[in-house]
């Protein structure tokens, strides 16, 4: 593949998947300075990005493709729009920095490797997700980003806690997942097409289909549980159990906006309908309030964050569920501004847990003397999250409020984001102003400035985001407009300015923002023993119902477990062959289809006596005395099967028959002397009864069935295609062995695969059985 | 069972039936027989000796593991595909090659293998549930 242009783009996503292989190795050799060496794959994946930007811009997309399973119709395929470049350049670059940053965090640590492998898989997976075409391919990628997500976020898999938080992010973001998977499908094939990009355009198509509400409600299941919606909103403040470095990058900047980016990916096909724009509003307004409210209630500051991350999200979705075009320019600029400053606070936050030794808002402060950079980096940000110029943050929410004032409800949606924002406010500036102003508060280490590792992530991000606040004109035509462009599914070109053009209803609605933001912080205490109240009263949460229904699973099993393996062969053997004999006479029933029973009595002399050798055979095996007498008439019946064989004409069979037929009496024989049994029978003899009847009736069904197969009429095609071409293409004149060795071969392999499994398990069994048999003898 | 006829019969009875189970795998592809059946006649092969002689006996003949044989053999049955994937055949096209052999001429081929993967499968797979059954039998 070349190295440059829309092809390269299959190494560029190649590459944080070869960073995964080689970061355990040079984290051996290097320690935490691998990092600065790693970083370069990121970047380079970054420019590989940011080349296709000016083609972007003037409204270009670019396609490629590579065949993967193409009977199924199934691409590796990716297209680059203004949507996938601007999410590419934010986990690309993003991911620059986070990996210095996580040589800095973890510096020292034992697993370090381990971590940043995790760290470049998910990078991988991540870039996967918004680049794939296909949307098999995007399914697939979506998934990898839940699985490394869990490993990072049970990283530290020693505490109960961390592996909590990590099966529960994966079972909701999993089961989401699968929820999407079966969407996708659906779309795909009302659409016509697995390509996102044709998909694009058959909009008209879907919103038409009779399949709308169940293809929205399971891509609306896949983006809330990704993207943290109420009232799946609970694994993601549990997900900063995970070290620092990832709840900046994956549970702030990338991951949990998947959700986000599938719902403005898909919002060409499925949105501007009213079931879209209700449903997603309410539930991305409801995020954003709940998300704020329970921040408040906070006093760690990575759980502040994650609160807010909570809230953004929630505003994110509700204003791409108004399908108007400014509310989008809004998301598309708050989206942006959030992943520079809440990677950016996260990375401080990180920082003053590392250097301080705490990270409760509470037991820090006054620490801008000892942490100059890190504390303009959280003021930069902060500003940025409070939405004040001259930040990118304050535009976004300017656009974003004139977009919601003119949308559909919109009095409800700027209700909402008005609340919303003010108590982001005030929590953006708690989390700047605690830590750092005010009186110098004793830590637990004595603070000083974090190394260059642990500070560059942060003020980069922060000041990138004042540059993108000033430059917003430019940043707007290069980047975002195209972004905007990408999800509404038209041009769009209205550029965003940072001073105000008019005295609009917006900037009336930020002055209010402020004005409450401002009253939050100053009664930011009371505020938060009223939501603590307010939460023991309510007493219960989604999170505390995941644990009850998670518990429930466990109960219904323990309880159904024994249920079924009673543990008595008896028992299994009784329903093995009631459900056959089910099996075989409910199908006669229902459809009346009776074999008939003329012909029966014509047989030849010699027929009668495998007969009559078959009955005395089963006579025999009633009448033993013992148990392995018994087996071992019951390989009479076998061999006059057998012999039915040979009657017929049919060697082959007959011979294996025979073969067969010896070893299982064989082995049986052996199984029986192993096992503790009775020599003679011990059931009772109305249990006796029972199991009489049932192989009465299953033997009549068994040959009921034989019965109508013969009388249905032969079909000769496959016989005649094997008589006939067995010599001339096998080379063969059996053509039973043919059959087994050429024409269905692979039958073979698969038949040949169970025996050895079957010869592993049964070697396996008896050497439990005998450990645990030494085990008793040494005890007695 | 454990006679002395049948101890000083069961060495050549077993060599018999091995031999007879190779010629049975051998004419498989033209004449009743093949892997499986030639498979499970050497299977009751070292069951005979195994009643016979004891398990450690049959362990001894056997010189592998009986799994190792069926995992060898399953190894063999799967690299018989790989020849037509090379050739850029669909998998499992069957390759004929004869080679002369004192005059005459021997079909050697892809199935062949195949088949001796089969046996080798069916041999150490049965062969070993039925000597780790009578192992604790003892």
């Amino acid at each position: 593949m070349p190295l440059f242009g829309v092809e390269a783009t299959f190494w560029a996503l190649l590459g944080p998947f070869v960073a995964a292989a080689l970061s355990p190795i040079l984290a051996k050799t290097l320690k935490h300075n691998a990092s600065w060496l790693l970083s370069v794959i990121p970047a380079l994946v970054f420019l590989q990005f940011l080349s296709f930007v000016p083609g972007v811009a003037e409204g270009q997309t670019f396609k490629a493709s590579l065949e993967w399973v193409p009977t199924f119709n199934v691409n590796f395929s990716i297209y680059l729009d203004g949507l996938s470049v601007v999410f590419a350049l934010l986990i690309s670059g993003i991911g620059t920095l986070i990996t210095l940053y996580a040589g800095g965090y973890l510096k020292g640590h034992k697993n370090l490797g381990q971590f940043l492998s995790f760290l470049f898989l998910f990078m991988g997976a991540m870039l996967g997700v918004v680049v794939a075409d296909n949307v098999i391919t995007l399914f697939v990628y979506w998934e990898l980003t839940s699985l490394t997500s869990f490993l990072l976020i049970g990283f530290d898999h020693l505490r109960t806690r961390s592996r909590r938080s990590a099966v529960q992010a994966l079972i909701v973001t999993g089961g989401g997942g699968l929820a999407l998977m079966a969407g996708l499908i659906l779309a795909g094939y009302q659409g016509g097409s697995f390509e996102m990009s044709e998909l694009l355009n058959s909009g008209d198509v879907l919103r038409n289909s009779p399949y709308y509400t169940p293809i929205f409600i399971l891509v609306v299941l896949g983006a809330f549980t990704k993207s943290a919606q109420f009232p799946f909103h609970f694994w993601l403040p549990n997900a900063m159990e995970a070290p620092t470095p990832v709840s900046a990058y994956l549970h702030s900047a990338t991951m949990v906006k998947a959700g986000v980016y599938l719902l403005m990916r898909m919002h060409p096909v499925l949105g501007e309908t009213s079931l879209w724009m209700t449903v997603l509003p309410i539930f991305g307004g409801i995020t954003l309030l709940v998300g704020t409210i329970l921040g408040i209630r906070q006093t760690d500051l990575k759980l502040v964050l994650a609160y807010t991350t909570v809230a953004s999200l929630g505003l994110l979705v509700m204003l791409t569920g108004t399908s108007d075009p400014i509310a989008i320019q809004g998301a598309v600029l708050y989206l942006f501004a959030h992943s520079l400053f809440k990677g950016s606070l996260f990375m401080v936050v990180g920082t003053v847990d590392h250097e301080s030794g705490t990270r409760d808002l509470r037991r820090v402060g006054g620490l801008f003397k000892a942490m100059p950079i890190t504390g303009t980096a959280a003021v930069l940000s902060a500003l940025s999250m409070a939405g004040l110029p001259p930040l990118i943050g304050f535009v976004a929410k300017e656009v974003l409020y004139d977009g919601t004032w003119h949308a559909m409800n919109g009095g409800l949606w700027t209700l909402f984001a008005v609340l919303g924002n003010a108590m982001m406010f005030g929590l953006a500036a708690t989390v700047a102003v605690k830590p750092f102003f005010g009186e110098l508060v004793k830590t637990p280490k004595s603070a000083h400035e974090g190394p260059v590792l642990l500070i560059a992530g942060s003020i980069t991000l922060a000041v990138l985001g004042l540059i993108a606040g000033v430059f917003v004109a430019s940043f707007g035509h290069a980047i975002l407009s195209p972004m905007t462009a990408a999800i509404l599914g038209t041009p769009f070109n209205k550029e965003p300015h940072l001073i105000p053009t008019s005295l609009s209803p917006a900037l009336f609605l930020s002055v209010v923002t402020i004005g409450l933001g401002v009253l939050t912080f100053m009664y930011m205490d009371k505020l938060r023993s009223l939501t603590i109240d307010i939460l023991r009263i309510i007493g219960w949460g989604p999170d505390k119902g995941f644990d009850q229904a998670l518990n429930g699973i466990i109960r219904f099993s323990a309880w159904l477990t024994p249920a079924i393996q009673t543990g008595s062969m008896v028992t299994y053997m009784r329903a093995t062959f009631s459900v056959i004999t089910l099996a075989l006479f409910i199908p006669m029933i229902l459809t009346g289809n009776w074999p008939s029973l003329s012909g029966l009595g014509s047989l030849y002399i010699y027929e009668w006596v495998v007969v009559v050798i078959t009955v005395i055979g089963v006579y025999a095996v009633l009448t033993a005395r013992y148990r392995v007498t018994a087996i071992v008439l019951l390989g009479i019946q076998g061999f006059a099967v057998a012999l039915i064989y040979l009657l017929f004409g049919a060697p082959d069979l007959s011979f294996t028959q025979f073969m067969v037929e010896t070893l299982s009496v064989v082995i049986l024989a052996l199984v029986m002397t192993r096992l503790n049994l009775k020599p003679t029978d011990a059931r009772s003899s109305k249990g006796k009864v029972f199991d009489l009847s049932l192989s009465v009736l299953c033997g009549a069904g068994v040959s009921m069935l034989l019965m109508s197969i013969v009388q249905l009429p032969f079909d000769l095609t496959l016989s005649e295609f094997f008589t006939q071409y067995s010599r001339s293409i096998a080379h063969g004149r059996n053509i039973v062995n043919v059959i087994l060795v050429d024409f269905r071969g692979f039958d073979t392999i698969g038949e040949i695969s169970v025996v050895m499994v079957a010869g592993l398990t049964v070697l396996a069994l008896t050497r439990v059985r005998s450990k645990t048999k030494s085990n008793s003898t040494t005890e007695n | 069972m454990n006679t002395l006829i049948l101890r000083t019969v069961a060495p050549y009875l077993t060599a018999l039936m091995l031999l007879f189970s190779v010629f049975v795998l051998l004419r498989g592809h033209n004449e009743p027989g093949g892997g499986f059946i030639g498979g499970l006649i050497a299977v009751s092969a070292f069951a005979i000796y195994g009643i016979a002689c004891g398990v450690s006996a049959v362990r001894r003949a056997m010189k592998f593991h009986p799994m190792s044989i069926a995992a060898s053999g399953l190894v063999l049955a799967v690299l018989s595909v790989l020849p037509s994937l090379f050739l850029g055949q669909p998998a499992m096209t069957s390759q004929w090659y004869a080679v002369p052999f004192l005059g005459t001429a021997i079909d050697l081929s892809t199935p062949l293998f195949f088949d001796v993967g089969v046996y080798l499968v069916v041999v150490g797979a049965i062969s070993s549930i039925a000597l780790s059954l009578e192992e604790r039998a003892d």
